[in-house]
């Protein structure tokens, strides 16, 4: 094992890299935890062959805020709000899967209102999800206006969010039993004018970017995950169906009312960047979809159940996934009774999709790695949570 | 004083002021440009229309320290932002405002402004080595090879201009197009020469030496201050001498309609050009990603060199049947 020393003094092990003579002239190049790039604190440690990539590996950690621990310490109630802190790009699906497990445990009725609520909500939320991917991943091909034209997008959903859940980023919006606040006719009509005007911005997306040759160039072909290395890796999210597999809980194991809507899984054929991110366009443009059915058929009625008031959790575990903006989440929980969980472990869908990044880097070079781990969608906070 | 030193002091005097009021407008004009491409209204504090902020701007850079980087070599790290900006400044010596507005006249003005702002990647080499960081050298590595790629497929397009007017000066160019501006009988020499521009200026899409989303900074990471905008005046520099050598050579320079401002016609029909194809420049910037270095490199070896030079063969044969 060879060992690196790093700026602060710590040293981590590396693994060997392959058939490299001592006499070569690699060198150690250190990306984040400040770099434009890497979108948050990861950092990325490169060993390079002058601009080709031998060897990269990520070191995490820098953002690590103790989440899971934290719940061992917290009433369950009182980890509500941590759910919405872990993936800030997307926090209403973590608030779904959260609830959805004491709902499953405690076997609490949720009313019909509550879960199109939910549903709607969280796909508003993965449509701002994938404009920040977007933005983001062309920022890191160079291309620094459509970060602007989604961010303007992006816009239109928080503003909608917020009025509704009393926050733009960390939501903490779903409760035990339904939703804290009824949506209402402004709602919908906001919503139904914005998956108008989004279906439009679609066009200029694709006039601006998907068939301009420099991008085609820079993503085609460029990172390939086969769908064997894929489930190597445990990838899921829109990187594994990127690589040509038809996964998603909303249709594999459905929750919530999924099951009651008409949408397609795009997949890619390659699994390369340009496959992943023609995935999340068209995820954006299902999600428009199922909001639409969602709105057509919602029912009246109340919109948080009855729940008793001090909740006591069944001895035993449970565990429950959703598909999150990035893959499948999953929120294992092991209860020894009372009100605080012995044991809660997330597993979040970022960690597994960045674990493919010390495979598929190798031989790359930086300016394509850089391309590569823009097109796996990482949020950081969520890995080291 | 002898009348030819006071001469010369006025020009120095002109040719830095211009230099410096260049970079304001342009930085004005990219932020501006740019912000309304974004669809944002860009720089409004300062001045209406924010039309101040580059001045503040300039005072903030000024008042800034240069920090020296540990392990850097203090002397060719200090030394590197001079070197890039005072080879900017000197082409603007022999560019041709005007009829009349010109500070020297040579005959080979021409290859003089080539020979001027080739220098620029000895500082880009020196400002990278100089710095101690391992994103700088990435940079320098990346500067160097793609400047001295790019100067073969911009001289070869130039020299198919000069074998038609068969002089290197500058107003020579400029009265030989008469009749018409020689983009309409070069327009492959024109196209070939701009994009060479772009990469020789290092403006996006060819922006390797400073891709942000690799390099952080690319070769001037480490520098800070007036460290930093040296190489900032010699960019926006760099960039007006490139349009306005594309101004002379093919749009006919300060060639244009009579308006009624008698000698200053010829400056006002200049400047339009020369901001016009800046403003393109920016435009371009803006507006696409930016291209993969080996495919940068396979551009200009494979498609601009070869079809330069059969450009060349072709105007030559021309020439010589004419």
């Amino acid at each position: 094992m060879e060992t690196a020393t790093v700026t602060n003094g710590a040293s981590i092990e590396l693994e060997p890299a392959v058939d490299i003579p001592s006499s070569c002239n690699h060198y150690y190049l250190n990306m984040g935890p400040q770099h434009p790039s890497t979108h948050g604190v990861l950092r990325v440690l490169l060993e390079m062959d002058g601009e080709y990539v031998v060897e990269a590996q990520p070191v995490l950690g820098y953002g690590h805020r103790m989440h899971e621990k934290m719940a061992e310490h917290k009433t369950w109630m009182a980890f509500m709000p941590n759910t919405g802190r872990m993936d800030y790009a997307a926090a209403l699906p973590y608030n779904h899967g959260y609830v959805s497990l004491f709902e499953r445990l405690c076997g609490i009725e949720v009313p019909a209102r509550a879960e199109y609520i939910r549903v709607i909500t969280s796909e508003l939320n993965r449509i701002v999800s994938h404009h920040l991917w977007l933005g983001a991943f062309l920022l890191d091909l160079g291309a620094f206006t459509p970060i602007l034209y989604t961010f303007d997008d992006r816009e239109q959903v928080l503003d909608i969010l917020e009025d509704v859940t009393g926050s733009r980023l960390t939501y903490c919006y779903y409760r035990v039993g339904g939703v804290c606040k009824d949506i209402d006719d402004k709602f919908v009509e906001r919503t139904r004018a914005f998956i108008k005007r989004q279906r439009e911005r679609f066009k200029v997306y694709n006039e601006l970017v998907t068939g301009n040759i420099i991008f085609l160039k820079r993503v085609e072909g460029v990172g390939i995950i086969t769908p064997e290395m894929a489930r190597r890796y445990g990838v899921t999210g829109p990187v594994l169906r990127g690589s040509g597999i038809a996964y998603d809980i909303r249709k594999a194991e459905p929750y919530s009312v999924y099951d009651k809507f008409d949408f397609e899984i795009p997949v890619g054929k390659t699994g390369d960047s340009l496959d992943r991110y023609l995935v999340r366009l068209e995820e954006m443009e299902q999600s428009l979809r199922i909001i639409e059915q969602a709105l057509d058929q919602l029912p009246e009625g109340p919109y948080l159940g009855k729940v008793p008031k001090k909740l006591k959790l069944p001895t035993g575990d449970s565990s429950f996934a959703v598909e999150a903006a990035r893959g499948e989440l999953t929120y294992y929980l092991v209860s020894g009774g009372g009100d605080i969980p012995y044991r809660l472990k997330i597993r979040v869908p970022s960690y597994s999709n960045l674990s493919v990044l010390p495979e598929l880097g190798k031989g790359l070079l930086i300016a394509d790695l850089v391309a590569a781990m823009g097109s796996l969608d990482l949020v950081i906070p969520e890995i080291d949570r | 004083m002898p009348p030819e030193l006071l001469r010369m002091i006025i020009t120095a005097v002109l040719v830095v002021a211009f230099v410096f009021l260049n970079a304001m407008i342009l930085g004005y004009m990219e932020r501006k440009v740019s912000a309304h491409i974004q669809r944002r209204p860009g720089l409004m504090e300062v001045g209406p229309h924010g039309v101040l902020q580059l001045i503040v701007d300039g005072l903030k850079l000024i008042g800034k320290q240069l920090v020296v980087p540990e392990g850097a070599s203090p002397f060719l790290f200090r030394l590197a932002p001079l070197l890039s900006f005072v080879p900017c400044v000197l082409p603007f010596v022999v560019i041709p405002f005007s009829r009349k507005l010109q500070a020297v006249s040579m005959d080979v003005s021409l290859i003089y402004i080539l020979a001027m702002t080739s220098i620029n990647v000895i500082a880009i080499l020196v400002a990278g080595w100089a710095s101690n960081n391992k994103y700088s050298l990435f940079g320098t590595f990346r500067s160097v090879a793609q400047a001295v790629s790019y100067e073969i497929p911009m001289l070869l397009s130039l020299l198919s201009v000069i074998l038609i007017t068969s002089t290197f000066s500058l107003k020579g160019i400029i009265e030989a197009q008469k009749y018409y501006w020689f983009i309409l009988i070069q327009p492959v020499a024109f196209i070939i020469y701009f994009i060479s521009g772009l990469a020789e200026t290092n403006r996006a899409p060819f922006d390797m030496p400073e891709a942000e989303s690799e390099l952080t900074a690319g070769f001037h990471t480490e520098y800070s201050g007036m460290g930093f905008s040296f190489f900032f005046l010699a960019e926006y520099a760099n960039m007006f001498t490139v349009c306005s050598i594309a101004t002379i050579l093919f749009l006919g320079g300060w060639k244009g309609i009579p308006l009624p401002l008698g000698d200053y016609t010829g400056i006002v029909w200049f400047l339009l050009k020369v901001y016009g194809l800046l403003f393109v420049m920016i435009w371009v910037r803006w507006t696409y990603p930016r291209v993969r270095f080996d495919q940068l490199m396979t551009f200009c070896w494979k498609y601009l060199i070869p079809f330069s030079l059969a450009n060349l063969l072709i105007t030559a044969v021309v020439v010589k049947i004419i």
